[in-house]
């Protein structure tokens, strides 16, 4: 085990996630956890069941599109971009310019929250702040130009220009927070440790 | 379908330079893509297939029942657990929110159920929490919650 963590984390590739030393049947319970549930909600309601395996395919379909551009764009992150770049444009020395690029690359239309969460860890891994981060996740989650498109035509334009403008103000200060807490006990943010 | 084009256009383009540059750096960037793949699918897999089945057991007719269109605080209330635990394309999410609106709905159930749903994500967590660490994901999501609930309220004085 410890063999094996050591080859994953030589330096040159400095990668995220190191959750390689687990054991493959651990690494699949969830899946295992959540296709009993389906097998379950089949035996109560058929019909709900299959309602579920459609939504699921559905995303599956979406998911599998969009998964190969996202990891290669981390890749190629990983590869091309220095540390020390990251750390000036995102960094904690970054200020009000780190906030802005963080907020712009999130609204960019690039999918689902649940890809934003390797791309974060990337970025912190090369010295993204956790202010910067916290706000690039919560601009891609509530934020994204495209679902603002959406929600202005259904729920009108006030709604909407008046939830950005909360919700930015929000971001801040849960970002400001979550950094400060974050500081106080442990700068490393538990990324080397798997949970 | 744009979003997924231009996600493929612009790490086109990045291979493209990359592979002009350095072909050892590109075949390293494959390299790391596969092995960051590799290591967050079956996660990502399960986060799946619990959306489906949150997606499937809580259709939009029922969350629309649910929240319902009376005003009140309990509403509220529900909605925002609602939005929390359920991931809803916005596609569907806003035509509903807006239906929920125009039949009776207050601006803060409905602010705090589409803040809630974009902002916190129940199903999501355990994803998070591997990939960004506990305290981190558990932190997000709390106070995102709390702050929806600002939010809404805010909103609804306001408007």
């Amino acid at each position: 085990m410890n063999n094996q963590e050591m080859n994953y984390q030589t330096p040159k590739s400095d990668n995220m996630m190191q959750n390689k030393k687990k054991n493959p049947l651990k690494k699949w319970l969830s899946m295992v956890v959540v296709v009993l549930a389906f097998v379950i909600v089949f035996i109560i309601d058929k019909e709900k069941g299959v309602a579920s395996v459609t939504v699921t395919w559905d995303y599956f379909k979406e998911m599998f599109l969009i998964l190969p551009p996202v990891f290669i764009l981390m890749g190629l992150i990983e590869v091309w971009l220095p540390k020390e770049k990251i750390q000036s444009w995102l960094g904690n020395e970054s200020g009000i310019k780190g906030i802005l690029l963080s907020i712009g690359l999130a609204t960019l239309p690039t999918g689902p929250l649940y890809i934003a969460f390797p791309m974060t860890a990337t970025l912190l891994k090369k010295g993204a702040s956790i202010r910067n981060m916290v706000i690039f996740l919560g601009t891609w989650a509530a934020l994204k130009i495209p679902q603002l498109m959406v929600e202005i035509k259904f729920l009108g334009f006030w709604f909407t220009a008046l939830r950005f403008g909360l919700t930015l103000i929000g971001l801040l200060i849960i970002g400001y927070f979550i950094e400060y807490l974050m500081k106080k006990e442990d700068n490393n943010l538990g990324l080397s440790k798997p949970v | 379908m744009t979003t997924i084009l231009t996600m493929y256009g612009i790490v086109s383009l990045g291979l493209i330079f990359s592979f002009v540059k350095d072909k050892n750096k590109t075949m390293k960037v494959f390299k790391v893509a596969k092995k960051a793949l590799l290591n967050s699918l079956p996660s990502l897999l399960g986060v799946l297939g619990i959306v489906g089945l949150i997606l499937g057991l809580l259709p939009p007719e029922t969350i629309s029942k649910l929240i319902g269109s009376e005003a009140g605080f309990l509403s509220t209330i529900i909605a925002s657990i609602l939005g929390a635990v359920t991931l809803i394309p916005s596609l569907i999410a806003f035509p509903l929110a807006g239906s929920l609106l125009r039949a009776g709905a207050t601006i803060t159930t409905i602010s705090v159920f589409v803040t809630t749903l974009v902002m916190v994500g129940f199903v999501t967590m355990p994803l998070e929490i591997k990939i960004l660490g506990k305290k981190f994901a558990l932190l997000r999501n709390g106070l995102s919650f709390i702050i929806a609930f600002i939010i809404a309220i805010i909103m609804g004085f306001i408007l």
